[in-house]
């Protein structure tokens, strides 16, 4: 890394990223043993046949392949399938099936009920950083086929075991960029490459962008800091999950959200002003200086 | 300068492709070819597996462990012995600049275990147990991906079970992060025989530029 002088900015990030331990800002707790999934969503082999299982076919094409089968929504390589993985059955890896019955939901992020579909059109905006589906689009309606058929027999409303991503422990020191690069030179460049562009093979995106132009925007929920070390922790590297510490995880998430990726789609014409609006909290370093560059500054 | 493009357009036509980048057959290769072909393409009867158009770090890696034992294997043990790390360059670079030849994909897509192995993983274990799919690193039908992940399709299943087998009881150490072998020890035998059996039926280089 170079060698960088301490400038206001970047004194501010560090302050930022410090303050951060003393309170979760959700107020939830830290560290809890994520109970036992015991929901199941239905096998692969019982999908239906006929004009719904056509749709719900369809839903999961568009889930595990994103840029090929909605191109017109996707403005990045990134797939639903990178974050929700196994198509969207992995219990603590967001699953369909325990959002699909957790809506509709007021979402703090928009200030909003909102619909199961109104939450995947923002999963467009801002993870795939693209635009979103009109709610009655043959996309919108395949993965809400899609999601509702994995739901099958999951009670409406209720918080099921597995949903979301793990609520990571504190970290026992703040994060840190510099111990976060060397856990991804260790455990994530390999696939993710270590200008975090990923990889593709023979046409395909094989391996997301985690940073860039390819991947996630500042809006997206992945580029929290706290966000993306639960999902880490739980998740990643993909065959070792679990093997990384909770400070690793912490660690890494900060590297990786200490880099530059596609603008905030809410953007108002200034980073600071943007920041004050939508990224108000030690989680998020955009606007702030990482190496003397203000994240989200440079329009990607 | 017509008459160059019409030649190249002629060459094209009779199947005959672009100009293949070569590289001169260094001296050993002739031992080598004993087993993995004149062609580099292996033997699929007896299990030897295709070298042709893996990538050269690849290649190098494994010569390097087959020397120092870190991937035992007899037979290599004693071809890589005598290598020096020139030669063993040379070697990688031969192979990996051999063309594949293209063959078509099967008539229908392979079904089956071995197939929803390889494309979709077993996750009925979990997260942090399950078993990712062979196609999230190794690509879509195992044509590999960049200099870590080689290409599964067409290896032999023999080949491919005996590597799977090497991680499991540890004669095969080597693979970036243990990735390999943390996979390995969480399949079935069941399992290694349907997914080997997969990769072995497919192209390694699909014609047409047909994707799997």
């Amino acid at each position: 890394m170079r060698h960088m002088k301490l400038n206001p900015r970047k004194a501010m990030a560090i302050a930022l990223l410090g303050a951060a331990w003393l309170v979760h800002p959700t107020g939830a707790a830290w560290a809890q043993t994520p109970a036992a999934a015991t929901f199941s969503p239905p096998d692969e082999a019982a999908m239906p046949t006929g004009p719904f299982g056509e749709a719900v076919k369809l839903g999961e094409n568009i889930f595990r392949n994103t840029p090929k089968y909605a191109p017109q929504f996707t403005g990045n390589t990134l797939s639903c399938d990178n974050c929700h993985m196994n198509g969207g059955r992995l219990a603590n890896s967001s699953p369909m099936w325990a959002a699909y019955v957790a809506y509709p939901a007021y979402r703090a992020k928009n200030k909003k009920v909102n619909t199961f579909g109104q939450r995947l059109q923002g999963c467009f905006r801002f993870s795939e950083n693209g635009k979103a589906p009109p709610l009655d689009s043959k996309v919108m309606v395949a993965l809400e086929s899609y999601s509702f058929w994995l739901s099958t027999n999951a009670p409406t409303g209720a918080k099921m075991a597995g949903r979301g991503y793990p609520k990571l422990a504190k970290p026992a020191a703040a994060p840190s960029y510099q111990r976060g690069q060397v856990v991804y030179a260790q455990n994530c460049s390999l696939c993710h490459g270590a200008n975090g562009a990923g990889a593709a093979a023979h046409g395909a995106v094989v391996f997301p962008a985690v940073w860039g132009k390819d991947s996630y925007n500042w809006g997206a929920g992945m580029s929290a800091i706290n966000n993306a070390a639960d999902f880490i922790h739980a998740n990643m590297p993909l065959g070792l999950a679990g093997t990384l510490s909770t400070q690793q995880a912490w660690d890494v998430a900060a590297y990786i959200d200490s880099q530059d990726r596609p603008q905030d789609p809410r953007f108002s014409g200034s980073v600071a002003a943007t920041r004050a609006k939508f990224h108000n909290n030690a989680f998020s370093l955009y606007g702030t200086a990482v190496n003397g560059h203000v994240l989200g500054a440079a329009a990607q | 300068m017509n008459r160059i493009l019409c030649g190249l357009v002629i060459a094209l036509i009779a199947g005959l492709g672009w100009p293949q980048r070569s590289v001169a057959a260094p001296p050993q290769a002739s031992q080598c070819a004993a087993c993995h072909g004149a062609n580099g393409m292996g033997n699929q009867a007896a299990g030897f597996p295709a070298l042709a158009g893996l990538p050269a770090p690849y290649l190098r890696a494994q010569l390097d462990a087959f020397k120092s034992k870190e991937r035992a294997n007899a037979t290599m043990a004693g071809m890589a012995a005598p290598l020096t790390g020139a030669e063993m360059a040379a070697l990688s670079d031969y192979y990996a600049a051999l063309p594949v030849a293209p063959a078509p994909l099967p008539p229908a897509p392979p079904t089956g275990p071995g197939a929803a192995l390889a494309q979709r993983g077993d996750w009925q274990a979990g997260v942090a147990d399950g078993i990712p799919s062979c196609d999230s690193c190794h690509g879509a039908g195992g044509l590999g991906v960049g200099t870590q992940f080689p290409r599964l399709a067409g290896q032999p299943a023999v080949y491919l079970a005996a590597q799977l087998n090497g991680w499991r009881d540890g004669t095969r150490k080597t693979g970036p992060m243990g990735l390999m072998a943390a996979v390995a020890r969480r399949l079935t035998p069941a399992q290694i025989t349907a997914v080997t059996a997969y990769y072995a039926a497919l192209p390694a280089n699909p014609a047409n530029g047909a994707k799997p």
